[in-house]
């Protein structure tokens, strides 16, 4: 077995040191080291993208990122995408247009929706399927997913508008 | 809230329901967007240990020896279980609620014994420290295998000169064992009428072979099982199941404890679709957690999971159907023969008795064949063997109906099956709704707007599927707040915590946001059957039902006591109690005076209905093909359902959606790939290519209710029957589109081009 490291990183705002062995993958360390369970493993070889968390505010499949790449950088799970009590908008749309079945792909999906509406705040449904095609969802069969993810945008949008009058 | 529920009622409306046909959010919502909610494999008991299985890499072999000695004296690992470490239950079946179960099987299935049936068949399993420990140390348990000839296909294992699986199974052929082993675990038939003279009667005979692949339910997590075997005799067992008490019964007679010492906490579950029925790490996890005293933890990778779980058969089968110059059914005949995996049990049985049952037919005759293969263990999955069936079924009838020059949905309703059809199998229909579903396709938006287009197509295909009923408990409590603490044994794999609490919440006139509900352990609730056959928004949801009538009855009960009179002149309505001169208390007053005075209220539902109504669907699809790659596109996709009731119409909407979905990828991509040796070459997501949400439009629901008599709120099984018109349909469309019949699933590129290839072959002038 080889010797742990130690690793200096940022998760949901917060820094941390963590103690891995190289061979482990992010996935592994957030699920099994630090009990941050929402990031769900449904494959590990990066197909089914459950577990995909954003690293310097890029998606990534942590299953097929190794702890150690994570020192330095800044990371965001499903854990930290609520904030201060309140969930995002992303994941009110999700609950409100039921697009979620069993659940185990929702925060994939939540993380991977992020990411899309940071690039382009306004994506067509035929933009929103490109991007989500990485995300696999077995109960749904995807329609209120996008659809949730379309709401989200909107509801964005509309937070960013109310929030431009405040200012 | 009730204007934004107002806002939100579904169209059919339901003006003598408050709650009934709203769309609440669910109850464990916010947990699963927020990544609290704990799923199977996100519990960590203190000390827990991590189990890693080895598995055959041979299709079929011998086991002449098992070493684990080396795997043993690694350091961190602290056990290794074998077949020997189980008890052997005895060559008997039993009742797991779905479907009985050979428990020698089941146990040959969890651990091999003697011998291993297909690739990826549990051979031991080592506890350790870590995960990789464990890992490393399962790759040095030494096991001598004795190789032998494979066969994987079912028609191929259907031949006498085929390699045999087991020496012991004899074909019990119509009823009666015979005496000479052979792969055919089963041959069944059930007959109707008089088949020759209905034949005889017919204009028009259509007859067609047809092949699908085995497909797996493709659920995204994988399977799980922590175990805690405390020294007193009492096993805890933590994982995602759609039946935590089926787990309770397989656990306790595989490691030979009763039933009372097991204890199963189900876990928030990651899709089952009828593939977490069985067990398969549970009661290694129980073993193992007893040789080592701490808790233990296995999860299943992803190709395991293709290898050694799930999938549903595939099949050979053969239809045959005459009808007469007026287009009605006069006679019909199927052979089904399924791959039942390693040991003998496919869903063939429900097959059969789906392949006709959208219709009236008169004259039939159906032969089932139960056939072991090397593959896997099929499971159920989503309807399952009615989706195969009707693959067969519905492109044959497309057949039919451009030879009688008749609009596809006109035959089916001119021959829909009705109250008081009786099936080729026997049971005679109650009230259901094929007939009206297939006029909902009909009269859709979408079969109305011509389809134009190079290489485009529309098809359309109905499917049926049971609803079934089983045991079901709920307890609730009503607290001073007016509110209720509902407890039920269905574990929820899609919102049916909600629309079990909907039926409780529309029962007492309360909101359903004033419901909470909890699925608990099996030590905590009464018998609850599987999360399966449709049932549980049907027979949970009326054990719910039966709860809150007991309630009504003690809080009518405390009423009369309040204001000194007879029960018999008080009523439960409108959420509270009324009485003579205007006497009046809602439940919220009531619930608050409970509190002060005399006993708690607890309301108790415990059931096991019969009155359980088919389901039915229809489906209409264009599609747009290819010519040069046989790539099929799905433009337009409506789905109609009779669905009774729909307690939370945008639950139903899903499941008819995911339901489609599953059978588009059924139709187009999945497949089983083994090559000679008996090898899956594509055990992963990348390889075996579940549909994305790239591939796809959106899905058409069209809610049709027509009220099912035998549930107090009308429901019908809704989950499963979405799966299985979609093949079909799309066969049918394909054919529309480039002029090639489709008897082969999937309808994947390549095979789709050869189709059409040889089309092109057979039409052009040979020089």
């Amino acid at each position: 077995m080889a010797k742990k490291r130690v690793v200096s990183t940022t998760i949901n705002g917060k820094s941390i040191e963590l103690l891995c062995e190289p061979r482990q993958t992010l996935l592994e360390v957030l699920r099994d080291n630090l009990d941050l369970t929402g990031t769900k493993e449904g494959c590990s070889n990066g197909n089914c993208g459950a577990c995909t968390v954003l690293m310097n505010g890029r998606p990534v499949v942590s299953c097929l990122v190794l702890a150690m790449e994570a020192e330095g950088a800044s990371l965001e799970t499903i854990e930290g995408v609520a904030q201060g009590g309140d969930l995002d908008p992303i994941q009110q749309a999700f609950l409100e247009n039921a697009a979620l079945q069993c659940g185990i792909c929702t925060p994939g999906f939540i993380m991977s929706t992020k990411a899309l509406l940071t690039e382009n705040p306004n994506p067509t449904e035929q933009e929103a399927r490109f991007y989500l095609a990485g995300n696999l969802c077995r109960c749904t069969g995807y329609d209120k997913i996008i659809r949730a993810v379309l709401d989200s945008a909107q509801r964005r949008q509309a937070a960013l508008a109310a929030e431009r009058q405040h200012s | 809230m009730a204007t934004a529920n107002n806002d939100l009622r579904h169209t059919n409306g339901h003006a003598k329901y408050k709650v009934i046909g709203t769309r609440p959010v669910r109850h464990d919502g916010v947990d699963k967007v927020t990544g609290r909610a704990r799923y199977g494999a996100d519990i960590h008991p203190s000390g827990m240990l991590y189990g890693v299985v080895l598995r055959s890499p041979h299709a079929h072999a011998r086991i002449r020896s098992i070493d684990t000695s080396k795997a043993a004296s690694t350091p961190g690992v602290r056990a290794i279980v074998t077949n020997k470490d189980l008890l052997d239950p005895g060559n008997r079946m039993v009742e797991l609620g779905e479907g009985a179960v050979n428990l020698r099987h089941l146990n040959h299935n969890v651990l091999a014994a003697d011998k291993v049936y297909y690739r990826g068949h549990a051979v031991a399993c080592v506890a350790a420290d870590s995960i990789h420990i464990a890992e490393q140390a399962a790759a040095l348990i030494c096991v001598d295998y004795e190789v032998l000839p494979c066969v994987t296909d079912v028609q191929a294992a259907m031949d006498p000169k085929a390699p045999l699986l087991h020496a012991d199974l004899f074909t019990e052929e119509l009823g009666k064992i015979g005496t000479k082993p052979s792969n055919i675990a089963k041959h069944f038939r059930f007959e109707k009428g008089d088949v020759a003279a209905g034949f005889s009667k017919a204009k028009f005979v259509v007859e067609r072979e047809f092949k699908t692949s085995t497909v797996h339910q493709g659920y995204i997590e994988p399977h799980n099982a922590t175990a805690l075997w405390n020294p007193d005799g009492h096993i805890t067992v933590w994982c995602s199941t759609q039946g935590s008490f089926t787990v309770r019964q397989q656990v306790a007679e595989l490691v030979g404890v009763p039933i009372s010492h097991v204890k199963v906490v189900p876990m928030e579950i990651g899709g089952g679709f009828g593939g977490k029925i069985r067990v398969y790490l549970e009661p290694i996890a129980a073993v193992l957690s007893r040789k080592t005293g701490a808790p233990v933890k296995v999860v299943m990778s992803r190709a395991d999971v293709f290898e050694a779980t799930g999938p549903t058969p595939g099949s050979y089968m053969k239809v045959k159907l005459g009808v007469d110059a007026a287009g009605l059914i006069t006679a019909g005949e199927a052979q089904i023969a399924f791959e039942a995996g390693g040991f003998p049990g496919s869903p063939v049985g429900a097959a059969a008795m789906c392949v006709f049952a959208c219709y009236e037919v008169p004259n039939g005759k159906i032969d089932g064949y139960d056939v072991v293969v090397n593959r896997p263990q099929m499971s159920a999955y989503r309807a399952p063997g009615a989706t195969q069936a009707a693959f067969a079924m519905e492109t044959v009838i497309d057949e039919v109906c451009e030879q009688l020059q008749i609009d596809p949905l006109e035959f089916r309703l001119k021959n829909a099956a009705k109250e008081g059809t009786r099936r080729v199998d026997g049971p005679v229909f109650p009230r259901i709704g094929m007939y009206e579903a297939t006029l909902a396709a009909r009269d859709s938006a979408h079969y109305k707007t011509p389809l134009t287009g190079k290489h485009r197509g529309r098809g359309v295909a109905s499917g049926f599927w049971f609803n079934i009923g089983l045991k079901s408990c709920c307890t609730a409590t009503v607290n001073a707040d007016g509110s209720v603490s509902l407890v039920e044994g269905s574990t929820d794999i899609g919102g049916s915590r909600t629309s079990i609490a909907m039926q409780l919440a529309e029962t007492l006139g309360i909101r359903a946001e004033d419901v909470v509900p909890a699925v608990v352990d099996t030590d905590s609730v009464g018998y609850t059957d599987v999360t399966g056959g449709s049932r549980v928004t049907f027979a949970t949801g009326w054990a719910a039902y039966e709860a809150a009538r007991d309630i009504q009855r003690q809080l009518i009960n405390r009423a009369a006591q309040i204001w000194e009179r007879k029960t018999e002149e008080l009523t439960y309505q409108d959420g509270g109690v009324s009485g003579p001169n205007g006497l009046r208390m809602t439940f919220q007053e009531l619930a608050a005076e409970v509190q002060k005075h005399g006993e708690p209220v607890v309301g108790r539902g415990a059931v096991d209905p019969e009155g359980c109504g088919g389901a039915f669907a229809t489906h209409v699809v264009d599609v747009e093909v290819d010519a040069e790659t046989g790539k099929v596109e799905i433009l337009r996709y409506t789905a109609t359902q009779d669905v009774g009731t729909a307690i939370h119409p945008s639950y139903v909407e899903g499941q008819i959606q995911g339901g489609a979905v599953q059978g588009i990828g059924w139709a187009l991509n999945e497949e089983y790939f083994y090559d000679a040796q008996g090898v899956m070459r594509n055990s992963t997501f990348l390889d075996y290519r579940m549909p994305t949400a790239l591939d796809l439009p959106m899905i058409d629901p069209v809610i049709v209710e027509v009220p099912n008599p035998g549930h107090p709120y009308g429901v019908r099984g809704v989950g499963e029957v979405p799966i299985v018109p979609p093949p079909a349909a799309i066969a049918n469309a394909i054919y529309r589109a480039v002029g090639v019949r489709m008897q082969e699933l999937p309808m994947s590129p390549p095979r789709v081009l050869k189709q059409i290839l040889a089309a092109i072959h057979t039409s052009s002038p040979r020089h």
